[in-house]
């Protein structure tokens, strides 16, 4: 069996405060397979953009090891990480903050190929770009149009082009769908979808909505605090939540349907604990319900309890 | 004592802007009951907001204008008040609750101070211990420890900001809420938290509410009736039954039922709505959902459909202006 396309090995990330050390990403493992998507969800300030864009090396890890197809690429030289960076890719969250507002869509579209060189000469280039329009199905009369020309729905169809034309095997999607209303959402849903198995392309696909990443995952991922705290494939994660947080995540969801209108409702009180220099121990220890002295004395190791399913939680050891 | 509180009739409200007229409430009619909450329904530019911001009468000066319609709240020509009546019943009679808790809080003012400044304007007999009680006990109402009413606002989470406007909303007991995406901001847990207090205070303290969203989840967890709004107009109004579990719907309700993934189903393929919303300087002369509708016909382009009344559930579309019609639908809809 090949190595997973991208892998992290106890991958930490730690940015300094005045107050202290704020971890952000906290001893992480992660596996994610080729052609195969990993939704990872948890509420803001979790550290799942952060885990994101260590990835990319878009920040640099304060520790642990990252790899792609194998190979660490954490010593790699700019002009190395240049040429890997063809590979791995990421659409953001803000279609309205990641587009250049004085380049045309034209221009946003071919300035990889044109940093990179992977195309030259100008027609090619405009083919390129007009191919990639297609793609994710820009209408071509949009290509000589500035940002603020185009709705949200477009312009993340732009990211999307931009973030596809080098070809790449691996892509971060962080919230990709978040800023969108649910029509347009679904449109880019499915799009990105059929991007994915066309191309067999692999995703990092971020987001704070449990909908949408039972819709689109293979595997899931659930962070709190800078760490995973539970993984597992959607079905089984829905079906079978074990970590109190899951369980409290999936109550939270508002349902559109009225058989759970009158359902008991376990709302879990307080608020996510400061993330400088947090105590050892279970960081969801404050607001657990089913808290005991055990969960206060080291982290949790993440154990796999069933097939494919790991939790992080003293209850299941 | 079921009657209706607020009332809408034919609000038309435009923008105007250097560029254009724009055309943002077209004919929006609507009943708040009292004690009940209706859910207004759409994405982006539908209208939402300016309809509430109607009724608040805070529509940008010079730039938003009611052309036509009339606002009743509570017996009140709204449309008609002076801006002293008007200011006499703004945190009084009726509040409004905004998406943003960071930007509806003054960040230099203590929120102690700010729950309090509420309490007297429309108090001014109430003393100053009065006030403090007064201050405490909202504090405590929204699940704040009185103790922080000395803070400023950015020293609360957004979760705990919003419990703040809250309690500034609900200090004098209005009779009507207007809330806006009150937890669109917020994350899905503190959402729960915060949509449970306000169901609790509403229930307690029997008020009215309009609760914006565009998110159906918290639409059947919170609603008593649901209006879906695409373009400035109410194109389907019922209770959440007719709404959630009734057969015959708007394309555009099937349409954004469609787009949302199910947490209980596994389906391949999301069905979203083709398109986007028509501009909203052109006015439509037929159905505004007419470019993007899967079941258009030629009568649509050309002629505003009729609120049609079935029992308490209301369909504006030419598919049920006769039940010859309707009886058609059942087999196209079933996609």
């Amino acid at each position: 069996m090949s190595a997973p396309l991208i892998e992290t090995r106890k991958l930490v990330k730690y940015f300094t405060t005045p107050r202290g050390a704020l971890h952000a990403v906290d001893k992480v493992d992660l596996k994610i397979e080729r052609g195969q998507v990993l939704g990872v969800v948890g509420e803001s300030g979790c550290g799942k953009s952060t885990l994101g864009r260590t990835i990319l090396r878009l920040t640099e890890p304060t520790g642990g090891d990252i790899l792609y197809d194998g190979v660490s690429y954490l010593k790699y030289s700019e002009k190395e990480m240049n040429e890997l960076r063809k590979k791995i890719q990421i659409i953001f969250q803000d279609p309205y903050s990641s587009l250049n507002p004085r380049m045309t869509i034209g221009q946003i579209i071919a300035e990889p190929i044109k940093v990179c060189k992977t195309i030259t000469g100008k027609k090619a280039i405009d083919e390129k770009v007009l191919e990639m329009m297609d793609l994710v199905g820009l209408s071509r009369r949009w290509i000589n149009a500035y940002p603020h020309e185009l709705d949200g729905g477009r312009r993340q169809r732009v990211g999307i082009a931009r973030a596809l034309v080098l070809e790449p095997s691996f892509i971060v999607c962080d919230e990709p769908v978040s800023a969108l209303d649910v029509s347009i959402q679904a449109q880019i849903l499915n799009l990105m979808m059929d991007l994915q198995r066309d191309m067999g392309l692999t995703y990092m696909f971020i987001t704070h909505d449990l909908s949408v990443v039972k819709h689109i995952s293979n595997y899931i991922m659930v962070m709190y605090l800078g760490q995973c705290v539970e993984s597992a494939a959607p079905e089984e994660l829905f079906k079978n939540p074990l970590h109190p947080y899951t369980v409290a995540l999936l109550n939270a969801i508002p349902r559109p349907n009225l058989s759970f209108r009158n359902r008991e409702r376990k709302i879990i009180k307080g608020e996510v604990t400061n993330p400088i220099n947090p105590k050892p121990g279970c960081r969801f220890a404050s607001r657990c319900p089913r808290v005991s002295d055990k969960c206060l004395q080291q982290d949790p190791p993440l154990k796999e309890v069933g097939q494919n399913h790991m939790v992080a939680c003293t209850l299941y050891e | 004592m079921n009657d209706v509180l607020l009332s809408i009739e034919n609000l038309h409200v435009t923008y105007r802007t250097d560029e254009a007229l724009v055309y943002a409430v077209n004919g929006v009619n609507l009943n708040i009951m009292r004690g009940e909450t209706l859910g207004l329904v759409g994405e982006t530019g539908a209208g939402k907001t300016t309809t509430a911001l109607s009724v608040m009468r805070l529509l940008p000066d010079k730039i938003g204008k009611i052309e036509q319609g009339k606002i009743y709240l509570d017996g009140l020509d709204i449309t008609a008040a002076t801006e002293a009546d008007m200011r006499a019943i703004r945190g009084n009679i009726v509040s409004m609750i905004f998406q943003d808790p960071m930007s509806s809080l003054n960040p230099v003012l203590r929120v102690g101070e700010q729950i309090a400044e509420v309490l007297r304007i429309h108090n001014d007999k109430l003393s100053k211990s009065e006030v403090d009680r007064r201050v405490d006990e909202l504090m405590e109402m929204v699940g704040l420890p009185k103790e922080r009413k000395v803070e400023y606002p950015h020293q609360f989470s957004g979760g705990m900001k919003q419990r703040v406007v809250i309690a500034i909303a609900l200090a004098c007991e209005p009779k009507l809420l207007l809330a806006d995406e009150p937890t669109t901001a917020l994350d899905v847990t503190i959402q729960a938290q915060v949509l449970a207090i306000i169901r609790e205070l509403k229930e307690m303290l029997n008020t009215s509410m309009l609760l914006i969203t565009h998110d159906l989840g918290i639409v059947a967890e919170n609603c008593d009736r649901v209006a879906v709004m695409y373009a400035g107009e109410i194109v389907e109004m019922g209770t959440v039954e007719d709404i959630f579990e009734e057969k015959d719907h708007h394309p555009y309700t099937v349409g954004l039922f469609g787009s949302i993934p199910d947490l209980d189903k596994n389906i391949d393929r999301l069905t979203p709505i083709e398109g986007m919303m028509p501009d909203p300087t052109v006015l439509q002369a037929g159905c505004p959902f007419y470019d993007r509708c899967p079941q258009r016909m030629d009568i649509c382009n050309t002629e505003k459909p009729a609120e049609v009344m079935k029992g308490t559930h209301m369909i504006k579309c030419h598919l049920f202006s006769n039940v010859e019609k309707a009886a058609n639908v059942e087999k196209v809809g079933e996609v």
